[in-house]
């Protein structure tokens, strides 16, 4: 076992982590709602090499791996970025995978120009992630892999998570690989590592909020954090937000490295990780009393959110189903 | 980063495997169970002709200098596979503690014989009416002479019925702060004046109550400074083993996964193909995989020779109530005939299940109450206020 990263990942952490200090504030990330994208950041994002990151230099991306883009999206997460990071990230690398960046259905993606994102369900009208700002949409048609290619409505369907949601209408794919849905389903896992790791930073930021907030405010003359009624259940927190942490690092850990189990991993890191994050910003809301419930405290900003990004892959039954058939094969008979 | 354990690790799983294929009989597991007596002394024998007992000592001490996630292989693997080890557990720590603050008698005379197996030494901390606050020992030791005189009681004294020693927490000055009037002594269990009371408990293990009346030891048994037995103790609880409660899970885990995929469920299906089974399974593997990493983390921090206590307390947390849970929900799957018992053979899992439902109950118990473990998670590691009144 080695936790350790890379000096090169620690690197990577260090330059996007500065970054988004600076260009996700919550006074930005409030500034660019409702639609929950800022073009501002999202140029800095790209220049910084997002999506390409996480694409193989053959296919003229920066190499990294799914740990690389996952760290990203921690960082992302931690500062509730207003940018398609967890979406463009797992869209140019399915679209590398199925050889399309480079072709008419990829044109702008690597560059971030063209904003491509990942339909996660099946079937045409779906409600997807970043759809109001993505120009390229990567999803499944029947058995194929299929790429839309449309022009970004630039409006969110009206969302309590302030995210960049939008109405994949039916049309014509601009292109498809016949019989590589399996493609699709692989680049599916891979988002849902990526948002388990976006879930899991946001989780431990709202963590922070939380335990600052109870270290700062007196109630009966001490700090409401002395009581125990707050002090254990932020240390459940604590607990269940370094296991999503360790986890997401795991799913993508495996990922990269082609093991068997990362298929599972990856519906773990990502069912935990929703979890986590909607628990931590819950509890971390609720120890700031009314003051919680008000817009005025950036913890609400986490609440919906977290349970905004969560909600986009579905039902969470579903996906505990889904790791079910993963885990003990589907079903025999249908009961 | 890495997440495998090592190949080290892994070749010495294998082997751990193998001998647990041969040692772990059936018949030691269900002797185990039956009498309520964690350790059997023909296993524990065997462990120590392998030199196992000595596996994480350093050669230079007749150990086998295995690192720590070797020593995570063996331990794991034990847990999972429900080998009565906790005579091993609590003897290992008080040889550890030995090697720390016992005096050059006490480590050429003890630690040989706990490493070779030939004896085994239980824990004497709790008493009626100090728990969690176990430096509130009322036990008393008083100085006549060369001689200390014990008198008190002690309570989940587990293993005093076989074992050779008890480390005994004592009180030596009253009048001093909690802290700072403890002596700890190594009792040999065959002095004059111990009783030893058996007490059953919830998930079937026995364990004790240990009286004592007029004990006379000599001075040489005294383990650490007149009055230094919190010291003592700080050295002991950080070598306390984290049970292993997410291993127990994943052998629960295990044991209902193969009762679903046989066991009939109406309509002609298995259990094991109901939504609400496959959803229990999933949860429980889940959060097996999360109390997995946790401990991991744990072992490679020691690797790194650093102290892991806040991650220590997340990991004993997070398995102890995650197994809770997990017991919990699994048992719900087994319907009415989840309440049924060994021998009866319709019991599910052979009644492992609903055994696991009520030994997971201890898990959050003991070794630091998951109060205690929050408590240490909030304060050390996210720096909220000490809560608790001081002393």
């Amino acid at each position: 076992v080695d936790l350790e990263l890379s000096p090169s990942q620690e690197e990577l952490v260090r330059a996007f982590s500065a970054c988004l200090a600076k260009e996700s504030s919550p006074e930005r990330v409030r500034q660019a709602e409702p639609l929950g994208f800022d073009p501002g950041l999202w140029r800095r994002l790209a220049d910084m090499g997002v999506p390409s990151l996480a694409v193989p230099e053959a296919a003229g991306g920066g190499g990294g791996g799914l740990l690389e883009a996952a760290l990203v999206c921690e960082a992302a997460g931690r500062h509730l970025a207003p940018a398609p990071v967890v979406e463009s990230l797992a869209a140019a690398r399915a679209l590398a995978g199925a050889g399309l960046l480079a072709g008419p259905a990829g044109e702008g993606v690597a560059s971030g120009r063209a904003v491509a994102t990942l339909a996660l369900g099946p079937g045409l009208p779906q409600l997807v992630p970043a759809g109001a700002v993505a120009e390229v949409v990567v999803g499944r048609q029947g058995p194929d892999l299929a790429v839309w290619r449309r022009r970004p409505p630039g409006v969110a369907a009206p969302n309590f998570a302030s995210l960049p949601v939008a109405w994949l209408e039916p049309g014509p794919p601009a292109a498809t690989v016949p019989g590589a849905g399996d493609r699709h389903q692989a680049a599916r896992d891979e988002w849902l590592v990526l948002a388990g790791a976006w879930l899991a930073g946001l989780a431990r930021a709202a963590l922070e909020l939380g335990v600052g907030y109870a270290k700062a405010r007196h109630q009966f003359g001490v700090p409401i954090g002395s009581f125990q009624a707050v002090a254990h259940r932020l240390a459940d927190v604590a607990t269940a937000v370094d296991g999503a942490g360790l986890i997401w690092q795991e799913a993508a850990w495996a990922a990269d490295a082609g093991l068997p189990e990362a298929p599972v991993l990856a519906s773990m890191a990502f069912l935990f990780c929703a979890e986590t994050a909607e628990r931590a910003a819950a509890e971390s809301l609720h120890f700031h009393g009314g003051y919680g419930y008000t817009l005025e405290y950036d913890i609400q900003l986490y609440f919906r959110r977290a349970r905004g990004m969560a909600q986009l892959a579905g039902e969470p039954a579903a996906e505990y189903l889904a790791l079910a058939d993963k885990l003990y094969g589907p079903r025999s008979t249908g009961p | 980063m890495d997440f495998r354990l090592g190949q080290a690790s892994e070749e010495f799983r294998s082997e751990v495997r193998r001998f647990l294929d041969e040692h772990l009989t059936e018949e030691v597991v269900e002797r185990a169970w039956r009498t309520g007596t964690m350790h059997d002394w023909g296993f524990h024998r065997a462990l120590a002709a392998k030199g196992w007992l000595a596996a994480a000592w350093p050669p230079e001490l007749g150990g086998q200098g295995r690192d720590p996630f070797e020593m995570a292989a063996l331990t794991e693997e034990m847990a999972y596979r429900g080998a009565p080890v906790d005579g091993w557990g609590t003897s290992e720590l008080v040889a550890n503690t030995l090697r720390v603050v016992g005096t050059e008698e006490q480590r050429r005379s003890v630690i040989p014989r706990i490493l070779s197996g030939e004896v085994i030494v239980c824990l004497g901390y709790s008493e009626p009416d100090s728990g969690s606050d176990v430096a509130a020992a009322k036990t008393r030791a008083q100085r006549q002479g060369d001689e200390w005189v014990i008198d008190g009681q002690k309570v989940f004294t587990t293993l005093a019925h076989e074992a050779a020693y008890v480390f005994l927490l004592t009180r030596t000055d009253p009048e001093a702060p909690k802290h700072l009037g403890l002596t700890m002594f190594l009792v040999p269990m065959d002095t004059p004046g111990i009783e030893v009371v058996p007490v059953r408990t919830l998930g079937g293990e026995r364990t004790n109550m240990t009286f004592y009346t007029g004990v006379r030891v000599p001075d040489s048994c005294r383990v650490g400074e007149v009055n230094g037995g919190w010291e003592v103790m700080k050295v002991a609880l950080a070598f306390e083993r984290q049970p292993a409660a997410n291993q127990a899970a994943r052998r629960l885990l295990r044991q209902v996964e193969e009762w679903a995929r046989q066991a009939p469920a109406p309509g002609g299906a298995r259990v094991i193909d109901y939504d609400a089974a496959r959803l229990a399974l999933a949860r429980a593997a889940v959060a097996a995989e999360v109390g997995k990493l946790l401990g991991h983390r744990m072992h490679w921090l020691a690797s790194r020779g650093r102290l892991p206590v806040v991650e220590g307390s997340m990991a004993k947390l997070f398995g102890s109530e995650a197994f809770r849970e997990a017991a919990s929900q699994l048992l719900g799957l087994a319907g009415p005939a989840g309440v049924l018992e060994a021998p009866d053979p319709r019991a599910p899992a052979g009644g492992w299940i609903g055994h696991a439902f009520r030994h997971a109950q201890v898990t959050t118990i003991y070794a630091g109450s998951s109060e205690i473990q929050r408590s240490i998670i909030a304060e050390r590691g996210l720096g909220l206020p000490r809560a608790r009144p001081p002393g």
